[in-house]
Formats: C-alpha cells, sequence, structure tokens
C-alpha cells in the first residue's frame, strides 16, 4: 500500500501549478448556469487553452494516477470544470477511443480534445430510462444510411451539441437487449428538433429530442450493427467510473469554506452542526482515499473502471446531497434565498442520486454483479 | 501511488486468516462464549508466536519489523475471526512491557472511563483504583468501569477501526451466503430486491471503510484516524444489525453468531472517546 506520487508524477504536478497559476487569472468571468451558449463558448476555451498547453489529452492517454493529479490540481486551483465538454471527454470519447475505427478516432477524438466540438447523450426515453434496453427510437436502413425516428429525453447540453452518441433500436424483432446500436448523430442533421426541458432549479440544461426520419451515415456506427448494447456499457463505466472523481475535491474544499462561513455567523458555536461537518470531513477524505484505491485498481488492470464505479457513485451521490443540507443549515434562514452560495448546489445536487443510473439500480447492480446474488425479477 | 496490497501484504493477510481460522474456529469461539471471563493463554502465546504483538518492534529488538498498514491487516482478520482478549494493548505494550511481545504476559489499558479484562490481565496501564465490574453486554469481553478518564490513543483507534473494518467485512460475507440459500416464497431471498440492497449497502459501507482504515494506516495521520474511525464504526454496526435482518428470526437467536459481531462493534465503538471525539477532531482541522 503505496499513497506516495513517482518524481515524474510529481514533477507533472509542479508544472501544472505553476501553469494554472498563470493562466487562470487571465480568464474572463463564467457565464451564468443558465446560459449554456455562453458556458459552451467559455468551456471550449478553456479545452483549448488545455490542449494548447499540451494538457488536453489528460482525459484519455495519462495514467489514471496522472489524471488524478491533474484534476486535484485544477480544482485546488479553482480552474474551470469540464462543464459542456462532460460527455465528449468523459464518456462519449473514451467509448470512441476504446471501440471505435481508426478513421472514427482520427475523425471525433482531435476535436473534442482541442475544444472545437461538444457531445450529448441520447440514451434515455420517455419509457426508457432505468430500463434502458426498452428504448424504441427506431433505426431502418436505407442505402448507406440509417433513418432514425423517435424521441430522446434528459438529453443534457443538447442545444449546443455538435454531436450525440445516439442509442438506436435496428432490429425490433430480436430480444431486447440485442437489437441496440450506438450511432453518432450530428445535431444539425435535418428532422431534429430540440425542446428545452426546465430542470428544478429553474435552469435549462437538459432537453427533449425528437428524431423525425434523420438520416445519419452507416459510417457512424461505432460497433457492430445490433452490438449497441456492449458499447453501451464500455460508456456507462466511465461515466460512472471516472465521472465524478474531480467532484470529490470540489465538495472538500466546499466544506472548508462552509467552516469558515459557520464560524463567521456564529453557527459553529453549535456542537450539532460542528459535528455534522466534522462527520462530512471524515466521509469525504474517505471518498477520496476510495478514489485512490479504485484508480489503482484501473491503473493495474488496463483502463477500463471497474464494479469499484458502482460503490462509489452509490456513496457519493447521496454524500453530497448530505453536504448541501448540511451548507443550508450553516446558512440558516439565508439558505431560502438563491442569491447566496451553495443554494443552487443544493437543488442541484438532488439530480445526483437519479442521473447515470438511479442509486436503486446501483443497488441491483452491486448486488447481482459485484455480490453474486441470484438474478431478481 | 500503488494503493493496494503488495505480494507481500496478501501473503500476510492470507497466512493470519489460516492461522485464526485454525487456532480459533466457531468451535472455540462458541467454547469461549460458554466460558466468560477467561482468556485463552495458550491461544495469547501462539499469537505471540506467530509475531501478532511483535509486528512493528524492529527486528534486532526481536520483532518481526513491519509497519502499521501490516498491522492493520493483522487486527481486521482478528475482528473478522471475533478474537477475544485486549488484543491493541498488548501489541502496543510490545517492547515497552516485558513479555508483551511475545504473549507471555496479557496487558490491558485503562481507555476513556473503560478497561478491557482487568482481571485476566498481567500488566494494566493506567489508574484504575475505585473500578467497577460491569455486567458487560458483549459476552466475549470483560468490562470495568473506572471514574477518571483517559484520552485515547489515536494507534490505538487505528487498530479498533480495522477490527470493525474486519467485523463489517465478515457480516457481509454472512449475509450474502444466507441470502444465497435461505428459501422463502420458492426462491433464494436474495433473488428479492429488498435483501439485495441491504447486501449492497453492507457491502459499499465496507468498501469505503475499508479504504479509509489503509489509508490512515499508510499516513498515520490524525484526521485520517478519526476519518477511519467513523467509516469503520458505521460499517461495523450498521453491517452488524442488517445482517440480522437478513438471517430473520434465526439472526435473534444466541445460536446465531450475529449477535456476537453486534455487540463487539458496539463495544469497539464506544473506545478512544467514541464517535464524537473523532467528529470533533476532524471539525477542528476543518477550521484550522
Ligand atoms: C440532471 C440529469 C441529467 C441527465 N442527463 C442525461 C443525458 O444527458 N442523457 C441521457 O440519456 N440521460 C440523461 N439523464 C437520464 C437519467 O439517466 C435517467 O433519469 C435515469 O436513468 C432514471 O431513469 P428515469 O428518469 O426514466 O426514471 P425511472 O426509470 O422511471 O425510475 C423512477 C424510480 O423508479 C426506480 N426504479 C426503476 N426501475 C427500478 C428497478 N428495476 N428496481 C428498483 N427501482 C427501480 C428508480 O430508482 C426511480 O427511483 C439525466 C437525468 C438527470 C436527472
Amino acid at each position: 500500500m503505496d499513497l506516495s506520487y513517482t518524481a515524474a508524477e510529481e514533477d507533472f504536478r509542479a508544472r501544472l501549478r505553476e501553469w494554472l497559476a498563470k493562466v487562470l487569472p487571465t480568464l474572463p468571468d463564467r457565464p451564468s448556469p443558465d446560459d449554456w451558449p455562453g458556458r459552451r463558448a467559455y468551456d471550449l476555451g478553456w479545452q483549448r487553452m488545455l490542449h494548447d498547453a499540451g494538457y488536453a489529452d489528460v482525459h484519455w492517454d495519462a495514467s489514471p494516477t496522472t489524471r488524478l493529479i491533474f484534476l486535484e490540481e485544477t480544482e485546488r486551483a479553482g480552474a474551470p470544470y469540464v462543464g459542456a465538454n462532460f460527455v465528449g471527454l468523459l464518456h462519449a470519447g473514451p467509448t470512441i477511443a476504446a471501440e471505435g475505427t481508426a478513421e472514427q478516432r482520427a475523425r471525433w477524438l482531435p476535436p473534442v480534445l482541442r475544444g472545437e466540438e461538444v457531445w450529448c447523450q441520447g440514451f434515455s426515453e420517455p419509457d426508457a430510462g432505468s430500463d434502458l434496453a426498452a428504448l424504441r427510437t427506431r433505426a431502418r436502413r436505407d442505402g448507406d444510411d440509417y433513418v432514425v425516428s423517435g424521441s430522446k429525453i434528459w438529453t443534457s447540453h443538447a442545444e449546443v451539441a455538435d454531436w450525440c452518441e445516439l442509442l438506436v433500436r435496428t432490429d425490433p424483432d430480436a430480444p431486447r437487449h440485442r437489437g441496440i446500436t450506438w450511432l453518432a448523430m450530428p445535431m444539425d442533421a435535418p428532422g431534429i428538433t430540440v425542446r428545452p426541458l426546465r430542470t428544478l432549479a429553474g435552469s435549462a440544461e437538459f432537453a427533449e429530442v425528437f428524431l423525425d426520419e434523420v438520416r445519419v451515415p452507416v459510417a457512424n456506427r461505432v460497433g457492430a450493427e445490433n452490438d449497441g448494447w456492449r458499447v453501451t456499457m464500455v460508456t456507462l463505466s466511465f461515466e460512472r467510473g471516472t465521472a465524478f472523481v474531480g467532484e470529490v475535491v470540489a465538495c472538500r474544499r466546499v466544506l472548508r469554506e462552509l467552516a469558515r462561513a459557520a464560524r463567521e455567523n456564529g453557527r459553529w458555536d453549535d456542537p450539532v452542526l460542528r459535528r455534522r461537518l466534522g462527520r462530512l470531513e471524515g466521509e469525504f477524505r474517505a471518498l477520496w482515499r476510495l478514489t485512490q484505491w479504485n484508480v489503482s485498481v484501473a491503473e493495474a488492470g488496463g483502463g477500463v473502471p471497474g464494479t469499484g464505479a458502482s460503490v462509489f457513485k452509490l456513496r457519493y451521490s447521496h454524500a453530497r446531497q448530505e453536504l448541501y443540507d448540511a451548507a443550508a443549515d450553516v446558512l440558516g434562514p439565508d439558505c431560502l434565498d438563491l442569491d447566496r452560495p451553495w443554494v443552487l448546489d443544493r437543488l442541484s445536487s438532488l439530480s445526483y442520486t437519479i442521473a447515470a443510473g438511479t442509486s436503486q439500480i446501483q443497488r441491483t447492480i452491486v448486488a447481482e454483479r459485484v455480490l453474486g446474488l441470484p438474478r431478481g425479477r | 501511488m500503488r494503493f493496494q496490497l503488495s505480494e507481500d501484504q496478501q501473503a500476510l493477510q492470507a497466512g493470519v486468516r489460516r492461522l485464526l481460522d485454525r487456532r480459533f474456529d466457531r468451535e472455540a469461539l462458541r467454547a469461549a462464549v460458554g466460558a466468560p471471563g477467561r482468556l485463552d493463554r495458550a491461544l495469547w502465546r501462539s499469537l505471540g508466536e506467530a509475531g501478532f504483538f511483535a509486528l512493528r518492534l524492529p527486528e534486532p529488538d526481536g520483532g518481526v519489523g513491519l509497519g502499521l498498514p501490516e498491522a492493520a491487516l493483522l487486527f481486521e482478520e482478528a475482528g473478522r475471526a471475533l478474537l477475544p482478549g485486549p488484543l491493541v494493548a498488548t501489541h502496543l505494550a510490545a517492547g515497552r512491557v516485558p513479555g508483551a511481545a511475545t504473549g507471555e504476559t496479557v496487558v490491558t489499558a485503562v481507555d476513556g472511563q473503560l478497561v478491557e479484562w482487568l482481571e485476566a490481565a498481567d500488566v494494566v496501564l493506567g489508574e484504575t483504583v475505585g473500578a467497577v465490574a460491569m455486567r458487560s453486554v458483549d459476552p466475549l469481553t470483560p468490562l470495568h468501569r473506572v471514574p477518571g478518564t483517559t484520552p485515547a490513543d489515536p494507534l490505538a483507534v487505528l487498530l479498533t477501526a480495522a477490527e470493525q473494518l474486519g467485523t463489517a467485512a465478515r457480516v457481509c460475507e454472512l449475509a450474502v451466503q444466507h441470502a444465497r440459500t435461505r428459501e422463502q416464497f420458492g426462491r433464494p431471498i436474495g433473488t428479492f430486491q429488498a435483501v439485495q440492497h441491504l447486501c449492497a449497502d453492507l457491502l459499499v459501507r465496507t468498501e469505503i471503510a475499508r479504504t479509509a482504515v489503509y489509508a490512515a494506516a499508510v499516513t498515520a495521520d490524525g484526521a485520517d484516524i478519526a476519518a477511519a474511525r467513523l467509516l469503520a464504526d458505521e460499517a461495523a454496526v450498521r453491517g452488524a444489525r442488517d445482517c440480522l435482518q437478513v438471517h430473520g428470526g434465526m439472526g435473534f437467536t444466541w445460536e446465531a453468531d450475529v449477535h456476537l459481531h453486534l455487540k463487539r462493534a458496539w463495544l469497539r465503538a464506544a473506545r478512544g472517546g467514541g464517535g464524537t471525539q473523532s467528529e470533533e477532531l476532524l471539525a477542528a482541522r476543518l477550521a484550522a
């Protein structure tokens, strides 16, 4: 058991830290959480800066440990988070890198790394959420194209995306998991209508996407026809496995800010609140250790995150909600004022136990796939 | 960073598990329950021979020369096996109290307002004037209450957390085994989602406690130790409780071992000032 870093890793950390100290003060202010076109431009700009400085590939090519250091240092320095680049960098990109052909990798990966193209995820449908294999969006072959009709829902950043990782049913007669195909769909193709949905936080960060006879070239298929379920599992393991790691560091920063705020407004004298924050500090320290453990497992095992991902996702999503409930306790009556810090975060934390697979679904995965309990019905 | 068990550490873990399986199997456990207050001196000496107490002493002093991470693995196994006796106090006394390292001398220590195994021990560290015997909730651990209060030793807190981790892992296994085999409504209860989800939570709590305990053993940092104890107490106490639930009526019997795990987990959770002290320590670190 070793928690120390190699000289090369420490060197990477030092260089990154120095670079961040130099460039962050030159960044413009972040657009409001509501302004997705503004955020798209801002997030792509940040990705381009990373690219030009040689840090763009840190999400894919670097060792898991280097990635961890990158997340730790960028968060510590208060650098922008991936934002609109979330899907492209953290799961569509890694999926194409793992499953795509050489031409597909050459076409789609560099623009993500250079901060030129944004991706969204078209998996969920109105009647296929937890039961993803129930999806009904149809794709029929017509010459060199698939012709796609149906609808997707909860598609984050759909309005500002250039590409969509899209799941479609290519064989309606096959067993549910067998007739699915994974496509890269250009979001400017004729027949696509995006209708924003308002979240409980008041923002429009996801949308409904209607597909009416949309033509997608067969060349845009990743993996074989009707083999999309397997490719999807690769995507989901990235989504659940690596996508939240950086946020643990952010939560630890928020905790320190809460302690400071509580000391300023006198709440710190309340032993119940103080102990609650102390317990959360223990929780997030442990989540960071679990992250380091999972990264070491991934490093030993060749890249794709393992089942530790569901364990982490389950625990983290609930801890995040407890953190912002504690924040409300620190704020007192101000926790009802949307202009106060942490209040919007508290609202958005409610999605963590739902998005990327609900807690109930994660528990079933842990029980059946990790603990080997017999399959339920 | 290779935050994984090394091959040597895996071998150590497997070796200790084998030793305890041989020297303290279920029959021995049940015999101990039937003879409360009696410490098995032969077992204690064989633990001493195996290096349980001298593990962290340097080799020139007759020790094994290993570190805190290895000690954590050892105590995790002790926790799994529900091994009785003042293991932590004797381990920490090795090199300071003659005979402790070899298992010849049984050492206990005052911890907060409690002393375990006061009458069976050869040496007691701390002030015990006015000690009053309690009817201990754990049939495998005699307890006395003392008037004063002694501050917690962080290493004792860490090794206790490692024992809690062992209990958490064990009760998770017991719950999963039972869920696989016990049938109701014509199928294994492990096919029912309500039972599956209890088991999943058992595992999640164990795994986060594991990484917290191992990391604290590597860094020996006070806040890491406090975090480890909070997570490990939760994993052991709630885990034993959920394991009992999965066992249904059988879980409520004296015959099933589940209650022994739960009672020991409660007892360990009271060591080192209890969770409150760890929460306050972490809060102070946050505000620093
Ligand atoms: C903020 C946010 C962003 C999202 N972004 C995207 C995106 O970009 N792209 C995308 O494709 N999807 C996205 N999603 C969708 C997300 O993956 C789904 O919401 C999620 O998988 C749950 O599906 P559902 O909403 O249909 O709920 P349902 O599946 O209807 O679930 C409702 C309730 O029933 C429970 N339930 C359902 N089935 C079971 C079962 N078998 N056992 C036990 N309990 C069960 C669930 O746990 C939940 O509590 C997003 C969701 C959110 C909240």
